[in-house]
């Protein structure tokens, strides 16, 4: 009896540990990107390195400022907002409310499959009609440039904010909706006057989740935005993200470089873990 | 006739939100249809046989993509084997273990934390953590793609294992079984849809997964076996089509495994639909 006790207790610790595993991979990567991204802060000076405007990391007088990267981040992502929200929303409103269930469960499949290409097609395809194409239609010498990125991501988010929206608004009790109708609300008016107001936390969620992928969004970034770390002075500007300044020069860097490096995603892993907090805060309104 | 009696206002506002939700519908649809014909007609023409069971030699001046197919399969396999038991346990543990509701709220909080990490990240982390004290290779790219689809398997598994009724379990309970062991007779055959699920969209994770892999597995195209391709660097198909088209200008091999990848996309998303509509029919049966 004794033995089969010892037994169980061992393997409810075993599963403890398991359970716990997920909490002991964040805090890993959290103290990591801290310890890593520290030293080349306090070298450089937290002020010249987050809103310093030159990044020049192999000149002889190195730069290590990361305003260029931080602002394409923001505009790139607000950009992608700005175009990708409203279509994924109206798409995520048809889809929950007017469809039939034919046409919404293919919709579904095709949201679906738009989810899972992985990025560097995106990439592939942005750099091969995207990029020619701005370059043709704007007259702009390289087509590589923020607004070929912010396409992009706009049709990378709205997956994820089709998706989340239409849970939120199949989740609109019947009864609100049959109340306007009943009083004479036609149901197109229904649909965005009651509907949408009352799924609005998931809504809202939808687009953070939209903003964290486009933040974090590196490989089909790096195909389209041409790399050169200018500020983001102009749409038609060849732009470098804080996701592909890791990345471009992570291969053949060392030192305060390389450090240098870390420290960037240092400061995108804040911006996300930002991101997580407010999405944390719509669910949990939305569940309520 | 009910339209008839709307004010103009209304109705203009009617005819302008319908005809808006139109354009965003169809330009979803047409963007997805766009991508997929694109990629098949620019691709499936460069994909030969040869191109499909060779390496890539710089003799002949031929590119192969052999050794990215077989690391593809060897880094999933990797990956799988050692995650699930990871997010399985994890699972359960939730589940059938946990009471204090502190740390369910703490686990759940970092797995949903995990799951909006993006993949440079988990490369960069993957590269400290795992390639500086083994080296660069397919194993270090495996664990760091354990830890990014740990949250996909625990949810997935936990939301089967929330099917499995209770009265299963009191009736285990009732008859004398230990807890271990009505995990390992009732609970367990229950989570196996969750798995598959899990398993699936993890497959599909890892098959477009490139920013975690390039530091972490490398570039490399030698052709290894199971063991020795693990413990050397080797790249992906996905980071493979990005060497290729960003490095090299080999667009034609760039398009070939793009259409190889939209393939299995479109194959892993059936094959996930199937999977959950077979065990929700046998479920409400």
């Amino acid at each position: 009896m004794k033995k089969n006790q010892l037994l169980e207790k061992i393997i409810h610790g075993v599963f403890l540990i398991l359970g716990l595993i997920t909490v002991g991979c964040v805090l890993l990567i959290t103290v990591y990107l801290v310890i890593s991204g520290l030293p080349a802060i306090q070298k450089i000076g937290l002020t010249d390195f987050l809103f310093g405007t030159k990044w020049a990391s192999t000149a002889s007088d190195p730069k290590y400022g990361i305003l260029p990267f931080i602002l394409t981040s923001i505009y790139g992502t607000a950009g992608a907002i700005v175009i990708g929200v409203p279509i994924g929303f109206l798409t995520a409103v048809y889809l929950s409310k007017i469809a039939s269930p034919r046409v919404k469960s293919a919709m579904q499949t095709v949201v679906s499959i738009l989810a899972g290409i992985p990025s560097v097609v995106y990439g592939l395809v942005g750099m091969l009609v995207l990029v020619p194409g701005i370059q043709v239609i704007f007259g702009v010498a390289d087509g590589a440039s923020l607004l070929a990125a912010i396409i992009v991501l706009a049709i990378m988010i709205l997956p994820s904010i089709i998706k989340m929206s239409i849970t939120a608004l199949d989740a609109v009790p019947k009864e609100y909706e049959d109340a306007s109708l009943a009083l004479g609300a036609t149901p197109i008016e229904t649909y965005f006057k009651v509907s949408v107001p009352a799924a609005k936390s998931g809504i809202a969620a939808s687009v953070v989740l939209g903003v964290g992928r486009a933040i974090g969004e590196a490989m089909a970034v790096m195909m389209v935005a041409g790399n050169v770390p200018n500020m983001p002075n102009s749409l038609f500007q060849s732009v470098r993200f804080l996701t592909t300044a890791v990345s471009s020069e992570m291969a053949y860097s060392s030192g305060l470089q390389q450090q240098a490096l870390f420290s960037i995603a240092l400061v995108l892993f804040f911006f996300i873990m930002l991101i997580n907090a407010t999405l944390n805060f719509f669910l949990k309104r939305e569940k309520e | 006739m009910l339209n008839e009696s709307l004010s103009k206002k209304r109705k203009t506002y009617e005819l302008v939100m319908k005809g808006l939700m139109y354009v965003a519908v169809f330009s979803t649809a047409a963007l997805a249809l766009f991508l997929l014909i694109y990629v098949l007609v620019k691709g499936i023409p460069n994909i030969s046989w040869e191109l499909l069971t060779t390496s890539p030699s710089y003799i002949s001046q031929k590119i192969g993509i052999l050794p990215d197919i077989l690391n593809t399969i060897y880094i999933v396999i990797a990956t799988l084997v050692i995650v699930l038991p990871l997010g399985v346990g994890a699972a359960i543990y939730l589940t059938e273990y946990a009471t204090n509701k502190k740390i369910v709220a703490i686990i759940e909080y970092a797995a949903e934390t995990l799951s909006g990490i993006p993949s440079i990240i988990y490369g960069l982390v993957g590269m400290l953590l795992f390639s500086n004290n083994m080296g660069t290779c397919l194993m270090a790219g495996a664990l760091t793609l354990v830890i990014m689809n740990l949250p996909t398997i625990m949810r997935t598994t936990q939301e089967s294992l929330k099917t499995v009724p209770q009265s299963y379990r009191e009736g285990a309970f009732g008859l004398g079984a230990g807890k271990w062991r009505v995990i390992r007779t009732v609970v367990l055959p229950g989570c196996v849809d969750g798995v598959i699920t899990g398993c699936i969209l993890s497959v599909g994770r890892i098959l477009g997964e490139s920013a975690a892999l390039l530091f972490t597995a490398g570039f490399a195209h030698a052709l290894n076996g199971f063991v020795q391709g693990l413990s050397s660097p080797g790249a992906t198909l996905t980071v493979a089509l990005y060497v290729y088209a960003k490095e090299q200008g080999e667009f034609g091999v760039a398009f070939a495994i793009a259409s190889i990848l939209m393939v299995l996309t479109v194959v892993i998303n059936f094959a996930a639909n199937l999977v959950q509509k077979h065990f929700a029919k046998r479920r409400s049966s």
